[in-house]
């Protein structure tokens, strides 16, 4: 479980979070969503330590991660997998070095092991037999997988996502998002994933913060967002004309 | 103002940057790859600007000092001493500074920009020192052997012209490059280029590092890393020789 407290953050005189307080819960796909420059992917980077936030406390699993060093920190991040928007893989490196880093850097298990390990990733997010492709030779989805891959390659207890479909077809958006879904319930892990598609919301969001201009405006679940009144939220989640379709059905 | 907030974080990158690392034997590897992408790769361009300045050098030193009363043997005289007091270690480190200080900036500023660094960050590795150190370590323990090798080089462009385009007699060249050498040169340059590589990989590494944005910008701290390494390598080329020859 991840808990944040009054979280504010600011950029010069900007205030980009804004005594932001939520519970993640262990087992289950936590999403935040919210407009492109709302401060999501700034909530996230500040839980996972990318920046340090200016109040506000941070706990994971009753651990007070922002007060701890950096010795201490990295304890506990080794317990983290995070997917990037990118993929954020090594460009220089192929897709079994990818996900074997985090084993060569923190394990001291035989190269047999760790190749296992790595196989067993793979496998896992349907991308066996790449070991020996680079990024570059990969599509968005592959990426992605890999990207996942590479994130529970050390049995995470925390799983970050910062818009795991932005940039792929819907289909395959879905077929992340499910993965995601499938690996949190399976590893009992707390995940938190950062998107603004409705359709990740509807597949697999088992909590859901809205996030409106850094403050935090509406928690719940994806049931329950199709029925809120709040105007903010309503304007986020029905601004296509599909979903306005939808609606009035 | 921003001079000093610049230096601040420089330092700070360093203190990061020297901190113990996570696992010897990855870093071993890591060194051993940055010893082939920034040194055995610099090679070619070192041995080829070397013979062609060597042989230059050779051509017209003999065109201004053509006079009966000197001895044609100050050619080869002239040669060796500006190869090794200048050439082999200031000039080579320039031109380090423009392949290998754009090469390492653009390296490092396009991980921070697509976000590799931070997937580093997250997986709790140290990524200033994993990235940056073996860099260091792989430039100083590299660049004086670049220089060395410049030095070897150069002299033979020099001969090579000579036995080309007859500028002196072979002979006297050889005599030359032998007459009243001093070791202490060597050594001196070899200091200087181990300061010089220091400062070339460390600059570009900063610039890098702190890139924000986007490809442009990534351009952008690659120019900057060649410049201000350039810059420094001229100040410290200096410094180093007031220091050691005064």
């Amino acid at each position: 479980m991840i808990e944040v407290k009054n979280v504010s953050k600011r950029f010069g005189d900007t205030i980009v979070l804004d005594n932001v307080s939520v519970n993640f819960e262990q087992g289950k796909t936590n999403l935040i969503i919210g407009q492109s420059g709302s401060g999501k992917t700034v909530l996230l980077k500040s839980i996972v330590g990318l920046h340090d936030i200016d109040e506000g406390e941070i706990w994971f699993s009753h651990r007070h991660f922002n007060a701890l060093g950096f010795k201490e920190r990295k304890e506990i991040r080794k317990e983290i997998g995070m997917l990037f928007q990118g993929a954020a893989l090594f460009d220089s490196s192929t897709v079994e070095q990818n996900v074997m880093f985090p084993l060569d850097m923190f394990t001291d298990k035989s190269y047999e092991e760790k190749l296992e390990r790595v196989n067993f990733c793979l496998k896992r997010v349907n991308i066996e037999n790449s070991n020996g492709l680079f990024p570059a030779e990969l599509s968005g989805g592959m990426k992605k997988r890999v990207g996942i891959a590479r994130a529970i390659a050390l049995n995470p207890m925390y799983l970050f996502c910062d818009e795991p479909n932005s940039g792929l077809d819907p289909k395959t958006g879905i077929l992340i998002d499910n993965l995601i879904k499938e690996i949190t319930e399976e590893y009992n892990i707390t995940t938190i994933v950062n998107t603004h598609d409705m359709n990740s919301v509807v597949e697999i969001g088992d909590k859901v913060i809205f996030i409106y201009a850094g403050a935090k405006l509406w928690e719940g679940t994806k049931e329950e967002i199709m029925h809120t009144e709040n105007k903010e939220l309503n304007d986020f989640v029905f601004a296509t004309s599909l979903a306005q379709k939808l609606k009035k059905q | 103002m921003i001079f000093f907030e610049q230096l601040g974080k420089f330092f700070l990158l360093l203190t990061k940057v020297f901190a113990k690392p996570e696992k010897y034997r990855i870093y071993y590897k890591q060194t051993l790859r940055e010893i082939e992408s920034l040194g055995i790769n610099s090679f070619g361009i070192v041995v080829i600007v070397s013979v062609f300045v060597g042989a230059v050098i050779t051509i017209q030193t003999n065109y201004n000092i053509e006079n009966p009363l000197l001895p044609s043997y100050l050619v080869g005289v002239t040669v060796r001493d500006s190869l090794l007091l200048e050439f082999s270690s200031t000039m080579v480190a320039l031109i380090l500074a423009g392949k290998i200080g754009s090469s390492i900036s653009s390296e490092i500023g396009t991980m921070r920009v697509s976000e590799q660094i931070d997937a580093l960050e997250i997986m709790g590795v140290n990524s200033a020192s994993f990235l940056i150190l073996p860099k260091i370590i792989a430039a100083v323990f590299f660049f004086p052997i670049l220089s060395l090798l410049s030095m070897f080089v150069g002299i033979f462009g020099g001969y090579l012209i000579c036995v080309i385009a007859d500028v002196v007699p072979p002979s006297d060249y050889i005599y030359g490059i032998q007459y009243a050498f001093y070791p202490h040169y060597i050594s001196y340059a070899i200091t200087k280029v181990v300061f010089y590589a220091f400062i070339i990989v460390t600059v570009s590494s900063f610039h890098g590092y702190y890139a924000s944005g986007g490809a442009l910008e990534v351009g952008r701290s690659s120019t900057k890393a060649v410049v201000h390494s350039s810059i420094l390598v001229l100040l410290a080329n200096l410094v180093l020789t007031k220091l050691i020859l005064s």
